[in-house]
């Protein structure tokens, strides 16, 4: 059978490679893509551990459950925000949206 | 309908009140005010009914109303929020209910609803007036509807939502978002007319000063939190065990018990939000409010908010307490409101305009509460702070009328240098504002503690009764002083305002304000009157007795212990009556026959002391140059000059002057001692340099931070892992 | 043996396509690549006898999320034609940094060592998880508070989205 330790192995790999993503990406699209990796990691972590633990107790589920709403409304939010960007400064990349520097 | 379910729905009415008219009925005036007013209406009835249920509830105090549910699953537990009506919560929710619903219906006349929309009035100022043409001809000018009406109607709705919560509320955490809600509320009400460069100042001042208090407070909390597990009054407050424990532990700050320290910083919270002493700052700039009545809110309903939070932790500063000494908390308690009453007494004698002297009264009458629960006398402080926000209430609204009056006269005559809030340009309003002037008279002899009929004696008596019966001989001379000297200034403000001949055309040309304005004022005066009625000490001579010390008898039931009532003696009696009589008499002589254009005749005798006075013992100049300052001074000099400047530059020079530096030091090494170059040119530059590098972390970028949060982490991680944590 | 073939291709699917995500040029491919990633961990769930979220994740963040994404692609479609280099100046650090995160996590995982099952807990009889999520979601003594919460805010961020990325004229 598969042990829990392998879904875990795989959730945190998916984490790795969303943070990576986040770090590294030019574009703010890009970013948010790798957002939604590491929050499926942690879906794939919450969903794992219900069925590894205890079935009857539906935490894991129902967290993962609000996951879902919560990446709704971050990818609602954050597009929205992209595009309201790209209208008034003409980019969508991090690193030339530094208003905030120095 | 139990109980229980209608002390949940206290609170909502106006929630929804202020939702309603955001979204949907801004646009229409009269829809708004009417939502308002009904929420209030409803929110005052469900009040009432559940005070009515509670007075015929027996041992309220030791089986309150209570109800919980669960909030949040943590684990195989629920964080728990409540609500609980015990005494103290019943009386507090009844005057709670009163006012607010008094406020809300006065402010339909104050915003002077039904007049006209101003010929240039714009939003975010005061209203200018509008221009009429009768039907004759004739041109007038007269008040002009606030423009932003339902705005405000809207705000006093969510800071009624926060108030009701906050009384209604079974534990410290929820206690806190109310008052957080009302902090907010506060500041959005001081700055209402957001135009007005000082209304804005005063709202920042409001705003930063109340959350130094409530950082200290939220600290308390959390500490409570940890060494109790829980934030619920019944669990902490009527449980003798979790009392004596807190008591005993030793906190890790100034050799004081945990329950002493916690006690102290949820009192920090109060200092702030109850305006003592020294974070009173904010209260009275926060009359540039738009008017008496957010004034009144501010003054009268949420600074009650802190002292009934001193109210509620009482049981804890007091564990363990021997009832004869003072604890160390207590005598902090003590010192800060009997200070507080005397210092915030002093300066109300000097102020012109109208709001600030009731402002500064406040501050002090709140000193007298703080005061009396650093002494340990509970009822009291709660009587007071019942009576004080009935007669302070009256007393508000009936300046606001005053001043409405006044801005009538002002229109009249056109001549808008004329300040209608100042003192001096009124005089011998009694004739043209009846009512006005007899509840405020009413309002203003509470507050003096006339005595036998009013409130304000009761109360105001029997904190001086407790300081005697227990022996704090300074804190009863601190505060009879004050009292003798709130009694002065009363009459001061009620001599210049309303006795005498008009001082100017404007006060000629006053008006009695509108029904919506005056029902207010004779509603409170009837409690100004009434409620010290139940709260006569059972062995005072004549009236003792006849009716019962229904206060005392209701309100103790609060704590664990039932406190005793104190034995009746002539001396604070004595002082009571002296004091009284002696300021109302003294501002009466004083002021009576004051002219037009005369200066305050107690500028003379005085002297120097009165221009102290007037400038508030100068605190907000020692604020200014003491703490402002050298924030200012960090921000712009150090960080600014010194760190950005100063190094973008420096790198240059301190490369031209480390050459000669190292030249002369192989010239002179001999001669100059080492040490003296190495720290004066070696160290600054190598901060210099360091401050150079650091400044390149600002990228601005987002990935940058993101990038260097992330190694921050791991490293944090991994060293916690390490260590075993 | 089934079971163990089955969670091998599902990972490949989900790790390979994951790469591809964060390293392809194309940001449609990008978007695209995400879908087959979910589909991945979809399969992961209804195997894990979580079939409501597994319907979830191809319905809402297949069905919507990864749609909205190709549309933000598109309309921000100027930046799409730049064939330059998709990765930012510190790129190599935050490999780095994200291999000591796997590292970090997989000892981490690896500590907990025999304290993991190694098989799933039995699912008692006449017990339907589906209904007990039902009941979970919806009772008072349970989550309906969070849940509910959740919907508020998602409307939030609806409307605060709708707001934000209006064209003000």
């Amino acid at each position: 059978m598969i042990p829990l330790s392998w879904y875990l192995f795989l959730s945190a790999a998916l984490f790795c490679i969303g943070l990576y993503g986040v770090l590294a990406r030019k574009n703010a699209i890009a970013i948010l893509l790798g957002v939604e990796l590491m929050l499926n990691a942690v879906n794939i972590n919450l969903v794992a551990f219900w069925r590894y633990l205890d079935p009857t107790q539906m935490g894991g589920q129902v967290f993962a459950i609000i996951v879902f709403a919560v990446a709704a409304a971050e990818v609602a939010v954050g597009l929205s925000l992209v595009i309201s960007i790209y209208r008034t400064r003409g980019t969508v990349v991090a690193d030339e949206l530094d208003m905030m520097k120095w | 309908m139990a109980t229980e379910t209608l002390i949940w729905l206290v609170p909502l009415p106006p929630l929804l009140a202020f939702f309603l008219i955001v979204l949907f009925t801004n646009k229409s005036k009269a829809l708004s005010h009417s939502i308002a007013v009904g929420a209030a209406f409803l929110s005052w009835l469900a009040a009432m009914l559940i005070f009515a249920a509670a007075l015929g509830r027996e041992h309220l105090g030791e089986d309150p109303f209570t109800s919980q549910i669960n909030w949040l699953p943590t684990g195989d537990t629920f964080l728990k929020i409540g609500v609980m009506i015990d005494p103290l919560s019943a009386v507090v929710l009844f005057f709670v209910g009163w006012t607010v619903l008094m406020i809300f219906l006065y402010s339909v006349g104050y915003h002077n609803f039904g007049q006209p929309a101003g010929d240039h009035d714009h939003k975010g100022l005061p209203p200018h007036g509008a221009t009429v043409t009768d039907e004759h001809g004739h041109k007038h000018t007269v008040l002009s509807i606030e423009p932003m009406y339902s705005r405000f109607f809207a705000f006093i709705g969510l800071f009624a939502f926060g108030m009701y919560t906050l009384v209604v509320s079974d534990n410290l955490l929820t206690l806190f978002v109310g008052w957080e809600i009302m902090g907010l509320c506060s500041y959005l009400l001081i700055g209402f007319w957001f135009a007005k460069p000082s209304a804005r100042a005063a709202a920042i001042k409001a705003f930063m000063t109340t959350r130094v208090g409530d950082v200290f407070m939220l600290m308390g909390v959390a500490y409570l939190y940890s060494m109790t597990g829980t934030l619920s009054y019944r669990a902490i407050f009527y449980n003798e065990e979790v009392l004596h424990h807190l008591a005993t532990t030793a906190a890790p700050l100034f050799g004081m018990s945990a329950a002493g320290l916690i006690g102290l910083l949820l009192f920090i919270g109060t200092v702030g939000k109850s305006a003592q002493w020294p974070l009173h700052i904010w209260l009275p700039d926060a009359m540039e409010g738009p008017t008496p009545v957010s004034a009144m809110i501010h003054a009268a309903t949420m600074v009650s908010a802190g002292v009934y939070m001193v109210i509620r932790i009482f049981p804890l500063f007091t564990a363990d307490w021997d009832h004869h000494s003072l604890t160390t908390t207590m005598s902090i308690i003590a010192f800060i409101g009997a200070f507080t009453a005397i210092f915030a007494a002093t300066i109300a004698v000097a102020q012109n305009d109208i709001k600030k002297v009731l402002a500064y009264s406040t501050i002090s009458q709140l000193g007298f509460m703080i005061a009396a629960l650093g002494m340990g006398a509970y009822i009291a402080a709660a009587f007071h702070l019942v009576t004080h926000a009935f007669f302070k209430a009256l007393l508000f609204l009936g300046s606001g009328s005053v001043i409405h009056g006044m801005e009538h006269g002002v229109m009249h005559t056109g001549d808008h240098h004329v300040d209608p809030q100042d003192m001096w340009n009124m005089g011998g309003l009694r004739k043209k504002m009846p009512i006005t002037f007899w509840t405020f008279l009413i309002g203003g002899f509470a507050l003096s503690g006339f005595p036998l009929v009013t409130a304000g004696f009761w109360s105001k008596d029997e904190i001086l009764a407790d300081a005697f019966a227990h022996g704090h001989w300074a804190i009863l001379a601190t505060l009879s002083i004050a009292a003798l000297m709130t009694a002065f200034y009363t009459m001061r403000q009620i001599t210049l305002t309303f006795f005498g001949e008009p001082r100017t055309k404007e006060a000629e040309h006053a008006h009695e304000t509108p029904w919506t304005m005056t029902t207010p004022l004779v509603v409170l005066s009837v409690f100004a009157i009434g409620y010290g009625w139940l709260g006569i000490p059972e062995h005072f001579p004549g009236l003792g007795g006849i009716v019962p010390n229904w206060f005392h008898e209701f309100v103790g039931g609060t704590l664990i212990h039932h406190p005793e009532a104190v034995a009746f003696h002539w001396e604070p009696l004595a002082i009571s009556l002296v004091v009284a009589f002696g300021g109302l008499g003294l501002g009466w002589v004083v002021y009576k026959d004051v002219k037009a254009g005369q200066p305050d005749p107690l500028e003379k005798p005085l002297g120097p002391l009165y221009p102290f006075l007037k400038n508030k013992w100068y605190f907000d100049e020692f604020y200014t140059y003491y703490v402002v300052g050298p924030m200012t001074w960090v921000s712009e000099v150090f960080t600014f000059q010194w760190m950005d400047r100063g190094v973008i530059d420096g790198i240059i020079h301190s490369v031209a002057q480390l050459a000669p530096a190292i030249g002369s030091f192989l010239r002179n090494w001999f001669d100059k001692p080492v040490v003296n170059e190495l720290i004066g040119d070696g160290s600054a530059a190598v901060f210099q340099w360091l401050g150079h590098q650091l400044r390149f972390i600002q990228t601005g970028r987002l990935q940058a931070y993101l990038i260097s949060a992330v190694a921050t982490f791991l490293v944090v991680g991994a060293a916690l892992y390490y260590f075993g944590f | 043996m089934g079971a163990q073939i089955l969670f091998f291709l599902c990972a490949a699917l989900i790790l390979i396509s994951a790469i591809m995500v964060v390293t392809v040029r194309n940001l449609i491919h990008a978007a695209l690549w995400l879908i087959a990633t979910l589909f991945g961990a979809a399969l992961l769930y209804a195997s894990l006898d979580a079939s409501f979220i597994a319907v979830v994740q191809v319905v809402v963040y297949i069905g919507a999320i990864a749609i909205m994404f190709i549309f933000a692609v598109m309309l921000t479609r100027r930046e799409l034609l730049i064939k330059t280099d998709q990765t930012n100046a510190n790129w190599p650090l935050a490999l780095g940094l994200s291999a000591v995160m796997l590292v970090a996590l997989g000892y981490v995982i690896g500590g907990f060592g025999v304290t993991l099952n190694t098989t799933p807990a039995a699912i008692p009889a006449g017990v339907d998880p589906l209904t007990l999520l039902g009941k979970a979601l919806l009772a008072p003594e349970a989550y309906v508070l969070p849940f509910e919460v959740a919907s508020v805010l998602l409307l939030a961020a609806m409307v605060g989205a709708v707001y934000v990325a209006m064209n003000k004229k």
